[in-house]
């Protein structure tokens, strides 16, 4: 029995020590430098020398890595971003191991093709990684994250490698990942700037997504993520998000989104999410929404869209408060006769009514759908007669005796000025 | 020529309608860019104001005028003056009046405030469409001799213009919606002078909205430089047309 506690004492004390001489180890981990005229020229031997949590410090200069795989913790950082050219081969860097970071580095031309998802970085089933201040240029994806948790990605510039192609990858996939944090990126030029699937708890901050050939920002099945002053802006297609439960779109702006299939943002079979205090402004349509239950849009600023927003009749139980809705061509349009959604305190500023008691509430209700936008909605064609005089004369009469436009699609309290935020 | 244009202008300022017109024209349009805080917005109150106001006083006025001036028309046969010069002449003269009017009254205040392309635009559609509803009353005044007969068609003919016609179009487009109808729609367009204006006039406001759907066959028509030349030449058709069918009604009119 005695012998039994002394023994264990003893393996206590012996793990100890041996947890020190790792930490001490640890600390000990050393510094690389590659460059031409360095002991080490080359950045795939450099790694394939170096210990578990050495950093490389790579120097200006041009490096093959042509799908250069890290498996060990490293860090690997770039001094006035040397160039890691995959020569259109494969991909440029892989990393398959944890705690890893790569920080300023030049990463340029992945092969393309469909048969491989070819990425200027692709991170694959690890933890604890940081891709900060890089620059991607001409790659298929830029920055692939699969099956991985803890990732930051800051401050990097992924150029895509076709501009108004169709076969580009996604700036920024995220696929089937966790707690993944994307913030200060500037992505164009790809199909998708900013991709995620299956990603869970993520924060999107401060990135700027534009000129990509689809879609700005693009998720699916991506529950709890959070989206924060982003910009997305001359895209495709816009924003299109889909198939995800509460998401937070905050203070992010959605410009110029033009062409005969654009949107600010499209929602599909969404739920619960809160979109709040974002700008819409110059889009053909700031937001289209389908099959898209107890959203929040609040404190939002649609601005000199061509329909603010085209909500379909399997929309519910979503409210729209405090909006400012100012300049657009429609205000709403939908295609059919029930409305279960709530308006309520927003601005309109084709809202005529009047303010008896000066409370700054309209005393009439607001129907923002016309029936020119009805009648839009049914013929495309007759968008020439847009502000004709006769059809201020149908919306007009339609207004005081409503037969075609849905009666239920109303704001109740309608503000008589703009909101200042 | 020239001299009868010079009379009929003088005759049109001692009338003082003219000079109502032109307040009317100023005061809405500084008014609605004093008020109005977003320039576009004015712009396209404006433009809403134009496309039924001036068609309608064109018309009417120049079709009052005619008849009220038949006896200096008369006394002018009578000299040995050809009837084309005497067309003309009262052409020019209601014109140079009417389009002195729309420049000072709202051109002076679009320079003032929306010195851009939009702006330029609604002046040039402006003056397009004044010219256009002169020719049109020229053409009522020399169908009869009866003033109310005149001036009901003139009226008739703004009524079409302005309201008749997109109902027509709006037949038309539910009719065939099931066709392709990108042509058939610029056609539709040309064939009446207001509604090229006004889309002339949306394209460089709405885009957004025309883009998106049809709109960018309108886009990319009227948007181009052969779009542009397109809607010019057939406006100036607009003009000379019905001018050009009224001089030869009244070279062979007997009076």
């Amino acid at each position: 029995m005695g012998n039994n506690i002394a023994y264990g004492i003893l393996m206590r004390y012996l793990s100890f020590f041996f947890n020190c001489l790792i930490l001490v180890l640890g600390a000990e981990a050393h510094t690389v430098n590659v460059c031409a005229s360095c002991f080490d020229k080359d950045f795939q031997s450099a790694i394939k020398n170096a210990g578990v949590y050495d950093t490389i410090i790579l120097k200006q200069g041009i490096y093959n890595s042509i799908n250069t795989i890290i498996n060990k913790p490293l860090t690997i950082i770039g001094e006035n971003f040397p160039i890691l050219d995959a020569k259109n081969q494969d991909e440029v860097i892989s990393v398959i191991a944890d705690h890893v970071n790569l920080i300023g580095l030049d990463i340029r031309n992945t092969n393309e093709g469909s048969i491989k998802d070819y990425a200027g970085i692709k991170v694959y089933k690890v933890k604890y990684i940081n891709i900060i201040n890089c620059q991607l240029n001409n790659t298929l994806f830029g920055i692939y994250i699969s099956d991985a948790s803890h990732v930051i990605i800051k401050g990097n510039h992924l150029k895509g490698l076709n501009y108004g192609k169709s076969n580009t990858g996604n700036g920024i996939q995220i696929w089937k990942s966790d707690s993944v944090v994307v913030e200060d990126n500037h992505s164009e030029g790809h199909r998708d700037g900013i991709y995620l699937e299956f990603a869970k708890h993520c924060i999107i901050k401060n990135n700027l997504s534009e000129q990509n050939f689809r879609y700005g920002l693009h998720f699916m099945f991506s529950d709890d993520d959070t989206y924060i002053n982003n910009i997305f802006k001359h895209n495709g297609t816009g924003v299109a998000v889909m198939y995800t439960r509460r998401v937070q779109m905050i203070n992010n702006k959605f410009i110029d989104n033009w062409g005969d299939a654009s949107y600010g943002l499209l929602l599909k079979d969404m739920t619960g999410g809160l979109i709040s205090g974002n700008t819409f402004s110059n889009n053909t349509i700031a937001i289209t929404m389908e099959g898209s239950d107890k959203m929040r849009f609040e404190k939002n600023d649609f601005l000199k869209n061509g329909y603010a927003i085209k909500i379909m009749a399997n929309c519910m139980l979503d409210t729209f408060m405090l909006n400012n809705f100012s300049g657009n061509t429609f205000d709403a349009a939908t295609n059919g006769q029930l409305m279960d959604n709530l308006f309520k305190n927003n601005y309109w500023d084709k809202y005529e009514g009047y303010d008896l008691n000066h409370d700054k509430v309209g005393d009439i209700p607001y129907c923002p759908v016309s029936l020119y936008s009805v009648i839009v909605e049914q013929m495309p064609y007759a968008v020439m007669l847009l502000r004709s005089f006769t059809v201020d004369l149908l919306n007009r009469a339609e207004k005081n005796i409503p037969s075609i436009i849905p009666e239920t699609f109303q704001d109740f309290a309608p503000m008589m000025s703009m909101h200042k935020r | 020529m020239f001299k009868i244009s010079k009379y009929v202008f003088y005759d049109i300022l001692r009338s003082k309608v003219i000079i109502a017109y032109t307040l009317f024209l100023l005061i809405i349009s500084c008014g609605l860019f004093i008020f109005q805080n977003d320039i576009s917005k004015s712009i396209i109150s404006i433009m809403s104001i134009i496309m039924i106001i001036i068609p309608l006083v064109s018309i009417v006025f120049s079709t009052t005028y005619f008849y009220n001036g038949y006896e200096f028309i008369e006394l002018l046969l009578a000299q040995p003056l050809s009837r084309r010069t005497i067309i003309l002449g009262e052409f020019i003269g209601i014109a140079f009046s009417l389009v002195t009017a729309y420049l000072i009254g709202v051109g002076i205040p679009i320079l003032i405030y929306a010195a851009n392309a939009t702006g330029t635009v609604i002046i040039i559609s402006g003056i397009a469409l004044t010219l256009t509803f002169i020719s049109l009353a020229v053409l009522a005044s020399v169908a009869t001799r009866d003033k109310a007969k005149g001036i009901g068609i003139s009226l008739m003919l703004w009524f079409y213009f302005s309201i008749i016609y997109d109902a027509i179009i709006l037949g038309i487009l539910f009719a065939f919606s099931d066709y392709p109808l990108d042509k058939a729609v610029i056609v539709l367009a040309s064939l009446n002078p207001i509604d090229l204006g006004r889309i002339i006039i949306l394209l460089k406001l709405d885009i957004s909205a025309l883009m998106g759907f049809t709109g960018a066959v309108y886009k990319e028509f009227f948007g181009s430089n052969f779009g542009l030349i397109y809607s010019i030449s057939i406006m100036i058709v607009w003009i000379i047309l019905p001018l050009s069918i009224s001089i030869k009604i009244f070279k062979k009119k007997n009076l």
